[in-house]
Parts: structure tokens; sequence; C-alpha cells
């Protein structure tokens, strides 16, 4: 019976770590490539040595710089996911207080308008927005990769969810001693609701991290280039250099794993609590 | 935002207040809150989704907008009979049909596996969640190159089992799947986590009792482990379903559509005939279309979950 269990365990094992070695292979061998030259790379395909970090050369990454501004994209998308994330947080925020703790006519109906909205896939509305931007003359500007997400029908129902279930009693209290609305919400409600900002705040960052149909056609100038498509133009950048290319993409992998280590509890209770929530 | 504004200004210099100022004032604050959030919404989202609809019933052309006008069903028509059309619809279809079950299933299983208590089970666990911490651009980049047929890690690997060569991404037959690989690869771990999550609410005392009337292990997932998940079940098969039918930045950055044509998606087609071809009439048509796809897939989900529920 021991005896067995042991086996099975050691089985359990090997397949975890077949697994694992799939799930990881692809990284690994982009991160190990981007310190090795062109050559090395090449000749190391058809053996081990693809995934032994043998040498340590930064030349691929020196190449980077040389031939994109990548701190610029890296810039770029950083300020712009950062304060989508920010102003994001306010308003969706105001919103859902609105819907959970008030009462005003056509409330009820505005809400499941809302919910509803939730529903539309960003795809579907692509070219008309694009051509609302145009009409605004925001084509590559901050404001066509900004202002169109602040609003998110999504995160005002999370953020609903989470302020319904709050304990209404200290607001009333802070009412009672003459505290207006927007003290309470932000003195009060605020404090108390840290987790789903905070959850908010990751899913909308990551999200928006990954956009690319949008910004491929909003910013077509190279000053509001955001990292993804930055990514994909090297990408197609004559010449093809493998060892730029896995520099590059390295690069572009840190921000959201620095992310992830640092938020990781929220990250992963976010995607479970959304998960759990429908 | 300027009714809050305002809201504040009439709030401080009156101490007293009575009930119908109250209530004016109580109006002011909630329209404010909720008007920035409302109003955006409305511009950049109800709005869009209003012309596509509308663009959808013209033959609007990018480049001689004086042209256009109303023309009724004919470019859902014209849909029906291009060939292009129907063979990304395909292609869509294709890609859903197999990722949305083998992608469910491997994130089930990988969250079997990882629900165990065993020495090291977190590193596994961050393992296979990996290729979610990387963007979709930046995985597809990768695979581009894994995937090339003479100079690519894939034929490498595939080697040393005796398989291949292949030409994955260059051969028509083949490409679509080696996108459907990668998309699993990149999506599973991500649904893993929501599926771990519902395991470990599974309460231990219901595993012990049925090991107690000597149920084996298949048992235990047929009758509590199942049953205990199926609405996380039925709602990450739906959230997959949804993501599948979006399907673009992968043929996008691997293929451009190609070969023939065989990575082609709806998506891929309103971005085409949208930008490249600036048909927006036809374009905005296929993105109706789109949109009835999710529109029916979201149904379907509230009746399966509520059927279950119930």
């Amino acid at each position: 019976m021991k005896k067995n269990r042991i086996i099975a365990q050691i089985g359990l094992y090997v397949v975890l770590i077949l697994l694992a070695i799939l799930f990881l292979f692809p990284l690994v061998w982009m991160v190990v490539s981007s310190f090795k030259t062109e050559p090395e790379i090449f000749a190391d395909l058809k053996s081990f040595r693809a995934f032994v970090p043998y040498t340590f050369s930064l030349d691929n990454y020196t190449g980077v710089f040389e031939r994109i501004p990548f701190i610029r994209y890296l810039l770029t998308s950083t300020l712009y996911v950062s304060v989508i994330v920010l102003l994001g947080l306010f308003v969706n925020s105001l919103a859902a207080y609105a819907f959970a703790r008030m009462q005003f006519k056509g409330r009820d109906l505005l809400f499941s308008i809302v919910v509803a909205l939730i529903i539309i896939p960003f795809e579907s509305i692509l070219l008309p927005l694009y051509l609302i931007i145009d009409e605004f003359d925001w084509l590559n500007t901050y404001q066509a990769l900004i202002i169109p997400f602040i609003a998110n029908a999504f995160n005002i129902f999370m953020f609903r969810q989470f302020f319904l279930n709050l304990p209404k009693e200290l607001e009333e209290s802070a009412r009672m001693d003459g505290a207006s609305t927007i003290r309470i919400f932000f003195q009060i409600v605020i404090p108390l609701s840290k987790p789903v900002f905070i959850t908010v705040a990751l899913l909308t960052f990551i999200t928006h991290w990954g956009d690319f149909m949008w910004p491929l056609i909003a910013t077509t100038d190279e000053s509001v280039r955001p990292l993804q498509v930055g990514m994909q133009f090297f990408f197609h950048q004559p010449p093809v250099r493998y060892g730029h290319v896995m520099a590059a993409l390295t690069m572009a992998t840190i921000p959201l794993l620095i992310i992830f280590v640092f938020f990781q509890k929220y990250y992963v209770q976010g995607i479970a609590s959304a998960g759990m929530k429908n | 935002m300027e009714p809050v504004t305002q809201k504040t200004k009439l709030n401080n210099p009156l101490p007293t207040v009575s009930p119908k100022q109250r209530k004016r004032k109580n109006l002011f604050t909630s329209y404010g809150f909720a008007a920035p959030a409302m109003i955006l919404l409305f511009v950049f989202l109800i709005l869009p989704a209003i012309l596509a609809l509308y663009y959808s019933f013209t033959n609007y052309y990018l480049l001689t907008p004086e042209k256009t006008k109303f023309v009724a069903f004919e470019n859902y028509k014209r849909l029906a009979e291009d060939t292009l059309f129907l063979k990304s619809l395909g292609n869509t279809a294709l890609f859903v049909v197999i990722v949305v079950p083998v992608q469910t299933l491997v994130a089930l299983a990988l969250a079997l596996l990882v629900n165990q208590k065993l020495m090291g089970i977190k590193f596994f666990r961050m393992a296979f969640f990996a290729p979610v911490v990387t963007s979709m651009v930046i995985v597809s980049i990768l695979w581009t190159f894994i995937y090339n047929p003479d100079n690519g890690l894939a034929n490498s690997i595939l080697n040393i089992v005796g398989l291949g060569p292949f030409q994955f991404l260059t051969d028509k037959d083949q490409a679509m799947y080696s996108i459907i690989f990668m998309s699993i690869w990149q999506g599973a771990g991500y649904q893993m986590m929501i599926f771990l999550a519902g395991l470990q609410d599974i309460p231990d005392h219901q595993y012990e009792a049925a090991s107690i009337d000597g149920a084996n292990a298949w048992q235990k997932l047929i009758h509590i482990t199942i049953p205990g998940i199926r609405n996380i079940l039925a709602f990450i098969a739906i959230v997959t379903m949804i993501a599948a039918t979006k399907l673009f930045i992968q043929p996008f950055v691997m293929t451009q559509g190609g070969p023939l044509d065989s990575t082609k998606t709806l998506v891929y087609m309103v971005y085409e005939t949208g930008f490249k071809f600036r048909d927006v009439g036809y374009s905005s048509a296929i993105a109706i279309l789109f949109f009835v796809i999710v529109l029916i897939i979201s149904i379907l989900q509230r009746k399966f979950i509520k059927e279950n529920t119930e």
C-alpha cells in the first residue's frame, strides 16, 4: 500500500515536470537566447544547449536600443495604461457608488443598461470609434489611447457589487455628523474598499497593457506608439535578428512580471473572484 | 463633473435645508457621481455601437463619404456570397470548436494536478501560469520563431520523438492548428487559477465521507469535484468561447491571415475591410454579425447557468 503511494507520487512528479517543461521551454529559450550571438542561437537549435546560458553578452540589448526607441515605447505604454487605471478607478467607482447607495430617477434602468453594455465586444465598435476619434482630431494622441477606455461597464459592476456588501452604518453615522456625500465616499467608502480597488486596478492594467488592435489603428506615429505595437513593428523590421528580437521580448515581459510578483495575491484573487461572481 | 462642484458650493453656505432642497441636492450629487462614466460610455461605446449598426446598412466608403447612401441589407447579402468571409467564419469556428473544450479540459486537469498537497507544488503552479504573464503579441512573435520550419525549436523537439518535420505556419493545413496549440499554451494557466480557487472551496469533509464510503478517485471526481465547480466550469467555457471568437492578434502577428487565408478570422476581416480597404459599410456588417454571435453565446450562457443553479 505504502509502496504504491510512493510510485504514484513519483508518477505525479514526472507528469508535473514534463508539463512544466512544456510550459516553460519557450520562455527559457527566449531569455537564454537574448544573451547569445546570432550564430550561437542557430547552432544551438538542434541541441539541449538552446536552453543553457553559457554566454552572457549584452550586445543584443544594446542592438535593440540602437534600432528602436524601446524605452520610449515602454514609457508610452506605462503612462497611458496608468492614466486609464487611475481615471478609471475614480470615474467607475463614483458611478458605482451612485448605483449602490443613492436614490434617483431612472437609476435601475440606467444600471441595467450599464450591465447590458458589458456584452458589447470592443472589436465590433472599432471602426466607428476610430471615426469618432478622428472627428475629435485625436488620432496619434494620448487622448485616443486613454479617454475611450476610462469608463468601463464591467468595472462599474464590480465596484457596485462590493459597495452593496459594505455595512451602511458607518456611512449613515457620518451623514448624521453632517458629512457630505463626497466626503463620505472619499473618507469612509474608499478606505473600506481597498481590495476591490486593487483588483480592478490590476485587471484594468493587465488588460490594457496587452492592448494591440486599437493602438495599432489609432497611433501611426512613433511618438505615441505603445510597447505591443512597437514589438510587432520591430519583429517585421528587416533585418530580422533572432537575438535582437529575443532581447526586446525579454525586456517587454519584465513590467508585467514585476506587477505579478508584487501583486500576485490580489491578482489571483481577482481572477478567481471574477470567476466566482459570474 | 459640473454638477458635483455646483453641489459642494450649494452645500456650504446653507446650514439648514428644507426637505425639498435636500432632495434636489441629493439628485445633483447622484447624477454628478454617475454622469462622468455615463457620458463616456455613451460617447465611446453606445454611440459607436449605434453607428456600426447604421453603417452596416449603408455603402459608406471612407474615401467618398459624400456618396454614402442607404442600401438596406445589401452588405449582409454580400456577406452570404463572399467566399473569403465564409472561410473566415469557418476558420473562427474551427478555432472556437477546438480551443474551448481542449483549453477548458487542459486547465481543469492542470488545476487538479496542482491542487495536490505536494512539495514544490507552488513552483508548478507558477510554471503553468507563466505564459499568462507575457502578452499575446510577445508570445505570438516568440512562437513564430519556434514554429520556423527550418530554424525552429518545434521541429528540433519533435524530431527527438521521431515526428516531423512540419511546415507549421507556412502550410495552409497546419497554420490554424499551430495557432490553436500556442493559444492553449498561453491561456490555460489563467483558467487553471480560476479552477484552482473553485477546487479549494470544496470542503474536505465531502472527500473524507466519500473515502469512508469506499469511493475511488474517479468517482470522487465525477460525484464531488465536477458538481462542486459546475458553475465555474460553465463560466470558463463561455468566457473562453467569447475570447476565442475574437481571435486576431495571433494571425495578425504570425501569419497575416495566410497562407491562402487559412488563418483569416472574423475580426481580422473587420480590420482588413475597414482599415485596409476602407469599406466602412461592409466592415460594419461583419462587425454587427460578430456582435450577434457574441450575444447569442452570452444568452446561451445565462440560460445554461440558470438551469444549473435552479
